[in-house]
């Protein structure tokens, strides 16, 4: 394979608690995730899905293994990078499964926060957000408060804040939960798109099953273990 | 893009509420603190239009501001043919309840001698006291007009001229009449017995003429203190420059008001300064998500401390403004003189801004203290 991953998980434990209290969440996971590629994360409640993500969004540190991230190693037994802030802020695009917008910003606003705290200016962060929301088909909604948005448009508006530093990385937790099934696949259809456009990895947990063929690779978490690779299009990895 | 500003108009209505309640605070601590400095110029006022250089009064006594001083009236003559003295004059004050227009006013009557020291102020309207019965000059805070007669004790006394912005240190308005009419209102007012007393003491000494205290002024090019030092060898006598006057003064009457004013003034900012702490503690509680989600993108946190302590010091200078823009508006309604330095409200603002940091501590800490993937939850 030509192109270096920019997921590389190895062997990452993590465990909550100790003695009889103590829950083993991920037991040596590992995962690669290619450039242009969307892999989808399911499993049972509490199997490690979003303990996972989160690893890999540098939010929780791992027991043990390392992880590399866009060819940089992050962690090896402990965190290598003192600042994992600016690297999610540039590397990393995170959208939630309740969209998570900050309420009292609308929807360019939302979007260009981002951009600004990775150090755009106003004017550029603006036109970025406003550029993104016509990538995403709402650019009418940007100067709509989240209260005011159905829960597709407040989804969109997620993805398009997701993508404002364009993140190598994009990292979903049950992102379609709260949408009809037409929805659920046009917000797939929009990661597809991006992955394929901007050559980033995108990870997505989810239950979903309707959703499960916009995957080229779907693994399946058991009690903190990934099964061997299963779903619609498993067996033959995608390459762009 | 200021999210604290973002965040404050999302929830207006709760925001400037609070301003207002703290508005009113302030504008209290500022109505407070500009009282006092009223009670200071008027309490002063009184002492200074004396024009004195050295006060006499009572061996053992700090003089009639502090405290009883009564010494004979032909001290005077003994103290005007010292070296050094360029004038003296009696004076006495007196705090009584006059009938005016059907109302009952309490005055400072001082009774000083015609052309001495203590004598009135320059006059704004009419002229001074120039015969020994019978007239008076008012200061205008006593509501009486030029050519009004006034009723104080037995006798009627005709405004000849007025005075502006002398009150005594008790906020009452400064009445002057002649020391020989100060005499007999206060042999007139005085309770039966004591009046019997007064007579029988007058017929042994010959006279009923006392005075509180005697102000001198100097020759030019001699000391005060010196002066004072001198005077004090008089075993009856005590002496007191215009300096010793002012800070006797302060002491005895100011003091007390700056502790009494000085404590309520600490106390509304304490409260202000929880009231500013629970809002921004609430108003952090509100945002919880939000500033999760905010550090799961990578905002730093400087970024989240910066969002609370703007949103704390915007209330803080949102209060202020309208809080002296109330007093400034409202303090001439007020029934003591309120003076207002720009010092003073310089001073409070800051100490507002201090205690906003403050308040905004609980918050911070709360803020600091949020998971970032507690935003990935729900
Ligand atoms: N912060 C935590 N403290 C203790 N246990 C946790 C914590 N987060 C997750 N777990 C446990 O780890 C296991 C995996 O959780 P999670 O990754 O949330 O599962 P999933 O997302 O697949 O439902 C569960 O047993 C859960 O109870
Ligand atoms: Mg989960």
């Amino acid at each position: 394979m030509a192109e270096q991953p920019v997921v590389e998980v190895r062997g990452i434990s993590k465990h909550f608690g100790k003695g009889p209290t103590r829950v083993d969440a991920l037991r040596g996971v590992s995962l690669d995730v290619y450039p242009g590629t969307v892999i989808g994360l399911k499993g049972p409640s509490g199997s490690g899905k979003s303990t996972l993500l989160n690893v890999i969004g540098c939010i929780l540190e791992p027991s043990s293994g390392s992880m590399r991230l866009n060819g940089e190693l992050v962690y090896d037994g402990k965190w290598l990078r003192a600042d994992l802030r600016g690297l999610r802020l540039e590397k990393i695009g995170f959208i939630f499964q309740s969209h998570n917008l900050l309420p009292f910003l609308n929807a360019w606003e939302n979007i260009a926060v981002t951009r600004i705290l990775a150090g755009a200016s106003p004017a550029q962060a603006r036109i970025r957000a406003v550029e993104l929301l016509t990538y995403l088909g709402i650019e009418r909604r940007k100067d709509a408060m989240p209260g005011e948005l159905s829960g597709g448009e407040a989804q969109r508006v997620a993805i398009a804040r997701a993508l404002a530093n364009d993140p190598r990385i994009i990292l979903a937790d049950e992102p379609t939960a709260a949408l009809d099934s037409q929805r659920a696949a046009t917000v797939m259809d929009m990661l597809r798109k991006v992955a394929a456009e901007h050559r980033s990895a995108v990870i997505v947990v989810t239950h979903d099953e309707k959703i499960f063929d916009r995957f080229d690779h779907i693994y399946s978490l058991r009690d903190g273990a990934l099964e061997p690779p299963a779903g619609a299009a498993a067996a033959t990895p995608v390459l762009q | 893009m200021n999210l604290a500003l973002k965040d404050i108009s999302h929830n207006l209505g709760r925001f400037l509420l609070t301003c207002l309640g703290l508005s009113l605070l302030l504008g209290i601590v500022l109505a407070m603190v500009g009282i006092y400095r009223g009670l200071v110029v008027e309490s002063l006022g009184l002492v200074r239009a004396a024009g004195a250089q050295v006060w006499v009064v009572e061996g053992g006594t700090r003089g009639p501001f502090a405290e009883a001083s009564r010494l004979p009236g032909d001290t005077r003559e003994a103290i005007a043919a010292q070296w050094g003295v360029a004038s003296a004059g009696g004076v006495s004050y007196q705090n009584i309840e006059a009938q005016h227009r059907g109302q009952t006013t309490r005055l400072m009557v001082v009774g000083a001698q015609i052309a001495r020291p203590g004598e009135a102020p320059p006059v704004v309207e009419g002229r001074p006291i120039l015969r020994s019965r019978y007239e008076a000059v008012a200061d205008r805070g006593a509501g009486l007009a030029l050519g009004e007669q006034i009723r104080l004790g037995r006798d009627t006394f005709t405004v000849v001229g007025l005075t502006s912005g002398l009150v005594a240190s008790g906020g009452d308005p400064v009445i002057f009449i002649t020391l020989r009419d100060a005499q007999k209102l206060q042999f007139d007012l005085a309770p039966a017995a004591a009046r019997r007393e007064y007579v029988r003491s007058a017929g042994a000494t010959g006279t009923t003429d006392t005075v509180n205290a005697i102000v001198v002024r100097l020759l030019p090019g001699v000391d005060a203190n010196r002066f004072a030092q001198d005077i004090v060898r008089w075993k009856h006598l005590a002496a007191l420059t215009q300096d010793d006057q002012e800070t006797v003064l302060a002491r005895s009457v100011i003091d007390r008001a700056r502790r009494q004013i000085g404590l309520f003034t600490s106390l509304l900012l304490t409260v202000s300064t929880v009231i500013v702490g629970l809002i921004i503690y609430t108003m952090t509680i509100d945002k919880k998500k939000a500033i999760a989600t905010l550090k799961l993108i990578g905002a730093p946190d400087r970024r989240i401390v910066g969002l609370i302590v703007q949103q704390a010091i915007a209330m803080g200078v949102i209060s202020f403004v309208a809080g002296a823009a109330l007093i400034g508006a409202g303090h001439g309604y007020f029934p003591r003189r309120v003076v207002l330095e720009p010092a003073d409200s310089l001073a409070l603002f800051g100490v507002v801004m201090v205690a906003c940091l403050l308040a905004s501590g609980l918050g911070v800490r709360t803020a600091l203290k949020i998971d970032p993937a507690s935003a990935l939850a729900g």
